[in-house]
């Protein structure tokens, strides 16, 4: 896993509230080159959590990021190729994510984090108008309804 | 200027749709080109020879090499029901746009080829002979040359070509302007490649769908299903990253060894590794609340519950309400492996749907292929809407006499609203409260495999009335 992925994931567990971004427990960091493309980490930039990043690569063992930037420095070709390492090169192997509020642990393995939750984790109650409301964070459940159905 | 395109003769539907798409990606628009396009005279719509109205011929050959259906586009020099008129025509055709291309200094080939019919040597060299009268001072390599020049034949044989009887023969003759390189084709076929699943994308349709996506390099391709990972190996080819999800960790993680999974089939053809593959479900994705417009194309084949049925978490048991809701005990949750609950298509899509029109950017694409069942000839099935999404192209490919499966191109033109949000939630929960329903409103297995006299009920006559031709209009 890369720290790209970790930067668009979060716990997903039922009742979490915050579960971004996860902690890295890291067994196993590989570094694997990649091809440079500047217009890509151009265009994720806008999408990244950049505080998340810094943290993340600094568990990973890198600690070059720094801590405040801004789009400006994508002309900067210094600072396009430690975002570049840091986002695509450093990989954990083996180790976990962890939910930051309950403290599960998202096993990852050969590269691959295992994001499937247990039954218990889901929302997988009756549907009544509390969990409505609650589900949806707004009271615009009436209008929500009233959306056609696709 | 109109320009000769000449296409292979097969998935019909698709042929102008990748052209258009193309087209598209290549002048940088996001959404539907429609170009205009005329038929020879006496041409069916299903003939591969059709003419087209292009800005340039850039553009041509840029469209004709990235394609996988064109056969080849060419700058037409003259046509005619025989060659007494095909010659006059050729003739007339102005001098400063032929002459260039008959220079002492050039090289040159001329292929002959026919529709419907293979042709002998001989036949080939008599037809040859017959173009004696356009002035060719370069000399001619077969191998590599400067220009390449076609001469082609729809002629009635009386054989069958797969297209209604030819009303009347009609030849071209033109300089080729670009052409498909199929041997991607056979570099990725599906034979040679190591790891594979019972439902791999076939190269071919790989690739196409990576042209409906305008996939290019530098952007960001995702597939939520993406099990052996086939549809990312196209889009890898042509440049872009990719990334991809699959409930089934041992299709994603472990494949069938150290070098036949996912990776070593990226490996193989020397392709960069996908930037991410994880083990997620499509209905609970566990993307950070605050993340869209992230992905450029969303592409990939849902499952249907044909050939492979579609998972998702929530369990079992627990969601057909067999049993109650419980706790997994704390001393069995570190290695516990959660039962998955059946998906159904509706659902899937509904899902699918609501994952792009949050994740793709503005103009990014959603390709998908959606089952339709073959029932009803007359009525036009209805396909998935969404705020969103304008769908841009629909391309059926017929699988069985029972069902096809149409490759649906969705355009992503409009954001992603709160209030869209909060209806896909209000759904998400009515899918799992009224799971059972679902299931079985969804089911298309039993309609593609049940016995057809339970079906047919002494209405015999309507399913051989089926179209049993691969096109639509015959």
């Amino acid at each position: 896993m890369r720290l790209v992925t970790h930067n668009m994931m979060s716990s997903n567990i039922k009742g979490v509230a915050n579960g971004f971004p996860l902690l890295i427990e890291a067994a196993q960091v590989v570094e694997k080159e990649v091809d440079f493309n500047a217009d890509f980490l151009k265009n994720i930039f806008a999408r990244i959590e950049w505080k998340a990043l810094v943290e993340a690569s600094k568990t990973m063992g890198y600690s070059e990021l720094l801590d405040n930037v801004e789009s400006s420095m994508l002309d900067s070709e210094e600072f396009l190729r430690k975002f570049h390492h840091a986002l695509l090169e450093i990989h954990l192997e083996e180790g976990a994510l962890v939910c930051p509020e309950t403290g599960r642990k998202f096993p990852i393995t050969k590269g691959i984090p295992n994001m499937l939750l247990h039954e218990d984790e889901c929302t997988v109650f009756v549907l009544t108008g509390h969990d409505l409301y609650h589900s949806c964070g707004t009271p615009g459940v009436l209008k929500a309804l009233s959306i056609a159905v696709y | 200027m109109w320009y000769l395109c000449v296409f292979f003769h097969r998935l019909l539907e698709y042929r102008k749709t990748e052209f258009e798409s193309l087209a598209g990606l290549f002048e940088g628009r996001d959404g539907a080109v429609t170009l205009e396009w005329r038929l020879p005279e006496d041409h069916h719509p299903d003939s591969p020879f059709h003419f087209v109205n292009l800005p340039s011929e850039e553009l041509a050959r840029n469209i004709a090499n990235r394609s996988i259906l064109v056969k080849g586009i060419y700058e037409l020099w003259g046509e005619g029901r025989n060659f007494e008129e095909l010659e006059e025509a050729i003739k007339s055709y102005p001098d400063d746009r032929k002459l260039p291309y008959l220079k002492p200094d050039t090289t040159f080939r001329i292929t002959v080829e026919t529709f419907g019919k293979a042709i002998s040597f001989h036949e080939q060299n008599d037809r040859l002979q017959k173009l004696a009268f356009v002035p060719f001072k370069g000399r001619v390599n077969l191998r590599n040359p400067g220009h390449k020049f076609c001469l082609m034949d729809n002629d009635d044989y009386g054989s069958s070509n797969g297209l209604p009887p030819v009303v009347q023969r009609r030849i071209f003759f033109g300089r080729e302007i670009g052409a498909s390189d199929r041997k991607i084709l056979q570099t990725y076929q599906l034979k040679s490649r190591k790891y594979l699943g019972p439902t791999a994308m076939d190269a071919e349709m790989a690739f196409l769908m990576a042209n409906q996506a305008q996939v290019k390099p530098g952007k960001l391709v995702y597939d939520p299903f993406v099990g052996t990972g086939s549809i990312l190996i196209a889009a890898a080819h042509f440049g872009a990253m990719t990334m991809g999800a699959d409930i089934d960790i041992r299709v994603v993680r472990d494949g069938r060894g150290p070098d036949c999974n996912i990776w070593s089939n990226f490996k193989q053809y020397g392709l960069p590794m996908p930037l991410s593959l994880l083990r997620a479900d499509n209905n609970l994705p566990p993307w950070r609340s605050g993340l869209k417009e992230v992905f450029d194309a969303i592409i990939c084949d849902p499952p249907y519950g044909v050939r492979a049925g579609g998972r998702k978490s929530g369990g079992r048991k627990l969601l057909k309400g067999v049993i109650g809701p419980y706790t997994v005990p704390d001393d069995k949750r570190s290695n516990h492996i959660p039962s998955t609950a059946a998906y159904s298509l509706v659902e899937c899509v509904h899902d699918l749907l609501d994952l792009a029109a949050k994740m793709l950017v503005m103009g990014g694409r959603l390709v998908y292929f959606y089952p339709v069942l073959r029932e009803d000839d007359s009525a036009e099935p209805t396909f998935p809407e969404h705020p969103c999404f304008e769908l841009t192209a629909k391309c059926e490919q017929i699988l069985s006499y029972r069902y096809s499966r149409v490759l649906l191109t969705m355009v992503k033109v409009a954001p992603y609203t709160e209030d869209i949000e909060l209806a896909a939630r209000v759904k998400h929960l009515d899918f799992k409260e009224n799971h059972l329903k679902w299931l079985e409103d969804g089911n298309l297995h039993s309609a593609v495999f049940s016995p057809s006299d339970v079906k047919i009920n002494g209405s015999g006559e309507k399913c051989s009335s089926k179209p049993k031709y691969r096109g639509k209009y015959v």
